[in-house]
């Protein structure tokens, strides 16, 4: 169970329509990765998060399958294209089940 | 030093473990290569793949790839204990087919980029890094 699991995002306020722009993304997480012991010698048990979306109006920008070979607080970074004003989703999906999610607002002027 | 046979024994078992690893290693790349390309022929050119020459900590490698329309990117590190790293899948809204992310590398190896590209075809490219410490907590 992965803990104090934080997303962070970083989107522009506006842009201009059709505009491409930058996109950083952080999530705070262990990433075990399955391979590593503890002290005693036991394989400690892999807890990843194995999936990331973004997603702009509900169209796909992104969709990455993480492996445990990505590191600690996995990081990303791409570019989107921005047709309108509306709303990034991002969506980071735990081993374990649970579902991380973040919105960022972007006004096109 | 008298070579006794208890050293030949255990020189030529050492040797021959260390012949071993590397193999193992490869056919996992060349099967998780097979399943993302379905035995297709695999071109050059057309993608790029950025890391650092040398890695110092093998637990953050800063990675970048680019494959101007390509529709899926596949990372490989051919010397993990499992070779899968990542696979970036572009929907329409992606401006470029550019991403950037960190990886973990066991040790000095390749790392492989393989772009699908809408029409089917693939193009791979190669990079060599070398770590310094590893990245598996071994």
């Amino acid at each position: 169970m992965a803990e104090n699991v934080t997303p962070r995002v970083r989107v522009p306020r506006d842009a201009t329509a059709g505009e491409v722009i930058t996109i950083k993304t952080l999530i705070s997480h262990p990433m075990e990765s399955g391979q590593r012991k503890d002290g005693d010698g036991n394989v400690i048990p892999r807890s990843i998060i194995n999936r990331f979306t973004c997603t702009f109006n509900g169209e796909v920008v992104i969709d990455v399958t993480l492996e445990p070979a990505i590191s600690t607080n996995p990081y990303f970074e791409f570019e989107a294209v921005v047709p309108e004003s509306g709303t990034f989703a991002f969506t980071w999906y735990d081993d374990d089940g649970d579902v991380y999610t973040d919105t960022k607002e972007i006004a096109v002027s | 030093m008298k070579l006794t046979r208890r050293h030949t024994l255990m020189l030529a078992m050492g040797s021959a473990a260390a012949a071993m690893l590397p193999m193992a290693s490869f056919g996992a790349t060349e099967d998780a290569i097979a399943a993302f390309t379905g035995g297709a022929e695999i071109g050059a050119g057309g993608i790029t793949l950025t890391a650092p020459e040398i890695a110092e900590n093998g637990n953050t490698v800063p990675i970048e790839v680019n494959a101007p329309g390509a529709a899926a990117i596949l990372v490989l590190a051919a010397g993990n204990p499992t070779p899968a790293v990542a696979t970036f899948n572009f929907g329409p809204l992606a401006a470029t087919q550019h991403a950037s992310t960190r990886v973990r590398l066991a040790g000095t190896q390749d790392v492989i980029a393989i772009a699908r590209m809408p029409d089917g075809s693939f193009v791979q490219a190669k990079q060599e890094v070398k770590v310094t410490i590893g990245g598996c907590g071994g």
